[in-house]
This record gives C-alpha cells, structure tokens and sequence, in this order.
C-alpha cells in the first residue's frame, strides 16, 4: 500500500502508461477515485477511455505506473486472485457482452453461480434485479429475441447482480436510442445513490450534462482537464 | 470437490451438452470414429494373436531313433527325455506305425510300397513343447540336448521355418505396438483439436464468464465433466458399430470358411471396458490439452 492513501479513495492510479507494441494507448495518467464517486471518462475515439477501464479489471496489464483497488496493487497481484478482484466490478459494454444461447434468467444468473451462491438466492435475486431493471417478463427468453435496449438492460442486471462496489460502463448507451438511453442512465444513478461509486467512458456530452459529476478527459491517451459538470 | 457443487456442475455440463448440441456431437463423432479405429485394429491384432499362438502351440521336435534301437533303451529314453525342462509330452511313434501313418496318407500311390522289401522308416518320438519353450532359442538347445543322447540318429524341428515364423511373429507384434501407439496419438490430436475448435467457438461465452469473476475451475469443470461424457459416448458409440460389423462380417465368413479352421471372436469384456476407459481418458486429456493452451 502506498503511503498517504486518501481513505475515501477506492481507485488510485499513479503514473500509469500502457503502450502497444510502439503505440500509446495511455500516457502518464495519475487519477483518484473515491468511494461512492460518479465519474466520466470522456474523449474522441481512441483516447484511450476502455483502455482505462480494462486496466481496473485486468482486462490488460499496466506496460508502467501502478493500479491500487482498495489498496491491493494490481501489478503484484498472482493470477488465481484475479477472479476475485473481478467481482468488485459490475462490468457493462456498449456491445453487451450476453451469451446469445443461454436464457435471460442464466445470463444474470452466471455472475452468482460463480461466486457459489446457492440456487434459491440465485433464482430470488436474479428475479429481483430484472423487476428492478424493468425486465422480468423476459426470463425465459434469449438476449437475440431482444431490442438493443432490453438487452443493455439484461447487461446492466447482470452487471449489479452481484451487489458490486464498482460499476465500470463503456460506452453504456452508445447503440442505444434517447428512450433506452435514459433508462439506462437512471439505473446508474439509482446504483449510484445506493452507494457504488459508477466510472462511465462516453464520449456523449449529453449523457454528461444530463448526469452530472467529475468529468475527466482523455485524449490520444493523455488526461487533458478534469472538470465537474 | 464438494458434492453439491459437484452435482452443480453436472447439471451445467449437461445443460451446456443441450446448448450446444452440434458441437458436442461432432466431438462425440469424432471420439467414435477414432475409436472405432482403433478397436477395429485391436480386434485384427487380438484374432491374429490368436492364430498366431495357435500356430506356435504346433511347434514339435521329431527324433529319429537309430535302427534297432532295443525297446528296453526306448522306455529309458522316452524317461529321459521327460525330465528335461521344457517338454509337455512325449509320443513314441513305432517304425510300423509311421509305415501305416505314410500309406494311408499316400493311398494313391500305394504302388510304390508294393516293391518295399522292408520297412525303411525308423522309430521316432514326437515331442510336444511347453507354451514357454515354444521359441526358436529354447527349442534349439532342447534339440541339441536331445540329439546328445546315444541312441539318437536325428532331430527335427523345422528350424527354418520356426526362424522365419519367430522373426515374423516378432515383427508382427512390434508392428502392433507401433501403430496401435500411432492411432492413440492421432486420436488424441483429433480429439484435442475437435475440442480446441468447440472452445474456440465459445470463446466470447468464456471470456465472459472470466469478466464475470467465474474462477478457471467454475469455467473448466463443466468442460471437463462434458469431455468426459463425450469420452464415454464416443467410445460406446465407436464399439457398437465396430460390434454390428463384426457380426456382419463374421456371419458372411462363417458361410465362406470351413468351421474349425479359426474361430474369429470379439474384444473381450475386459478390452471393452479398458477401450471405453481409454476413450473417457482421450476426452479427458483432450479437453486438459486444449484448456491449457486456450486458459492461458
């Protein structure tokens, strides 16, 4: 643990590059995070906002600098605890991410059945999520029989299931139309006002002003400004 | 592993069998066919073997006494000669007779005994060999032995063909080891690529479940337990149809061959069993092969 940690922060980033072969995806970025935090990560395309993301989860390793979650180093961190880290994140993609041929109720109910909970919590909690998200006539369905914004709703169930402290959203609304888009919205600030601190990469300026919170702009892998909106 | 999660990940294995029904069949297809295969070569080298040592239970030492050998020496020889090592039985065969034997045999030709003032043959033991001494070394040094003995004029054993057939029988079982290893090896590769290409296209479904927070082992134990299932599918599937083309061809031989002259019989339950338990291994360690290189 690094020596003079915020005890609010829950995310630390410290001189963080990460380099592709010989391009820059993210360059010197030093960032702090606190618990309960809602904050953008905005920027053009290829500034480097899912990169970021996937540096929080493992999804790629820093090439420098260091990454601190709840105090736990992600650079010194051995494989076999990767899993666990992973879920104190609630992970939503632009494109989804649903296995197409497993029914609603088994995409939501993958994030408990790998955490061991037991079939009746799973079946209570899974059903509760999808009322939350609106979604609970959809169970027995298949994430192809969906609209893009149902699906993104299923996703966004699955992503909160597990009662996440961090709820990363790439691009949440990206392929969404105004309606889904809001609904989406709502159901990060409702998290958010429980008490997950919500990151959101989006380059939608709307989506910003409508929400509101600490904005931090990237571009060509590079933290520009930081403003609160 | 504990045994509710255990039943947990049956249950997901089968439920991943019903999903991804194409898949899993084409393994399971893939398993049979190689099995098939292979039992079908094991099946050739089990009957071969078979005649083989029915071949090689033949295998006897002729000794020619010289002539007239008193019939007290005969009986002391034939005592001899029992407790030498190696020997099973000792038949002696009289000079009259091996007459008998050659004129029923040349009936003929029975003219060319009628000129015979005397009967030219001699008498003679024929000797039956121990399964463990039916080798051309052994029975060579038996047949010096034998030969050593004052009123023996000559020992037979066929040792040019018994060399040849040795050196065949050899071959033939090295050739067996050879390509029966060849086969488990290219089944082996099959199988791991079959399921290598069935992760490949599950590959979003894992990387998925690894995004989730699923440990390697939530995401390998169903894996492991379908590779298992789809051994032992494969392998039942591979032995019936190696069964009905048994009973096919054996029904269409037994009309062509004269009975008693072989008997061709299946695999064993014992070689059953041990093929369906190799077959479950070949899932097994496909599936272990593939997960390694795709869990990286």
């Amino acid at each position: 643990m690094i020596d003079g940690q915020k005890k609010s922060s829950i995310i630390r980033m410290f001189h963080v590059h990460k380099n592709y072969g010989t391009k820059k995806a993210l360059a010197n970025i030093t960032l702090d995070i606190s618990k309960n935090e809602l904050l953008f990560i905005s920027g053009p395309s290829g500034a480097g906002k899912t990169t970021l993301l996937k540096l929080l989860y493992l999804g790629e390793k820093v090439s420098e600098g260091q990454v601190l979650i709840e105090g736990i180093n992600l650079s010194r961190i051995s494989n076999h605890r990767i899993p666990f880290l992973r879920r104190k994140f609630g992970i939503i993609f632009q494109d989804y991410k649903l296995i197409p041929t497993k029914t609603v109720f088994d995409n939501v109910a993958i994030v408990l059945e790998a955490t061991g909970k037991k079939r009746r919590f799973i079946e209570k909690k899974v059903k509760s999520i999808l009322r939350t998200v609106g979604m609970e006539e959809t169970l027995h369905s298949l994430p192809p029989s969906l609209s893009g914004g149902e699906q993104q709703r299923i996703a966004f169930a699955r992503a909160v299931v597990g009662d996440p402290k961090i709820i990363l959203a790439d691009e949440p609304t990206g392929n969404l139309d105004e309606v889904s888009a809001d609904i989406i919205l709502e159901l990060l600030k409702r998290f958010h006002t429980r008490g997950a601190t919500v990151i959101i990469a989006t380059h939608d300026k709307e989506l910003i002003r409508k929400t509101g919170g600490r904005v931090i702009h990237l571009n060509q892998g590079y933290m520009q400004k930081t403003i609160n909106v | 592993m504990k045994v509710v999660p255990m039943i947990h990940n049956y249950k997901r294995a089968i439920q991943d069998i019903r999903d991804h029904r194409f898949l899993n069949s084409v393994t399971i297809i893939t398993i049979a066919i190689s099995i098939l295969i292979v039992s079908a070569f094991a099946l050739f080298f089990v009957n071969a073997n078979e005649i083989i040592n029915s071949w090689k239970k033949g295998i006897k030492i002729m000794v020619y006494l010289k002539p007239d050998t008193p019939e007290t020496k005969i009986s002391e020889l034939i005592r001899k000669i029992q407790h030498m090592d190696g020997i099973q039985d000792v038949r002696f065969i009289s000079k009259n007779e091996a007459f008998q034997e050659l004129k029923k045999q040349m009936k003929r030709q029975s003219s060319l005994f009628e000129n015979l003032k005397e009967n030219p043959l001699p008498d003679a033991f024929e000797i039956l060999l121990k399964s463990s001494f039916q080798n051309q070394e052994k029975v060579e040094i038996l047949a010096t032995r034998i030969e050593s003995l004052p009123q023996v004029d000559e020992v037979e054993y066929g040792q040019r063909w018994l060399g040849q057939f040795t050196n065949f029988f050899n071959l033939f079982r090295l050739t067996g080891y050879a390509m029966g290893s060849l086969f488990f090896m290219a089944t082996l590769l099959i199988v791991a690529n079959t399921i290598r290409l069935v992760l490949y296209s599950r590959r979003d479904e894992v990387e998925i479940m690894r995004l989730v927070g699923a440990t390697d082992s939530f995401i390998k134990a169903p894996l492991y337990i379908q590779a298992l299932i789809q051994g032992a599918f494969g392998g039942i599937i591979g032995l019936a149809v190696l069964f009905i083309s048994f009973l096919l061809i054996s029904s269409s031989m037994g009309q062509g061959i004269s009975p008693g002259l072989f008997t061709i019989r299946f695999l064993s339950p014992g070689a059953l069993c041990g093929i369906i338990l190799v077959s479950i291994f070949v899932g097994w360690i496909g599936c272990y092969l593939s997960l390694k290189q795709f869990l990286k």
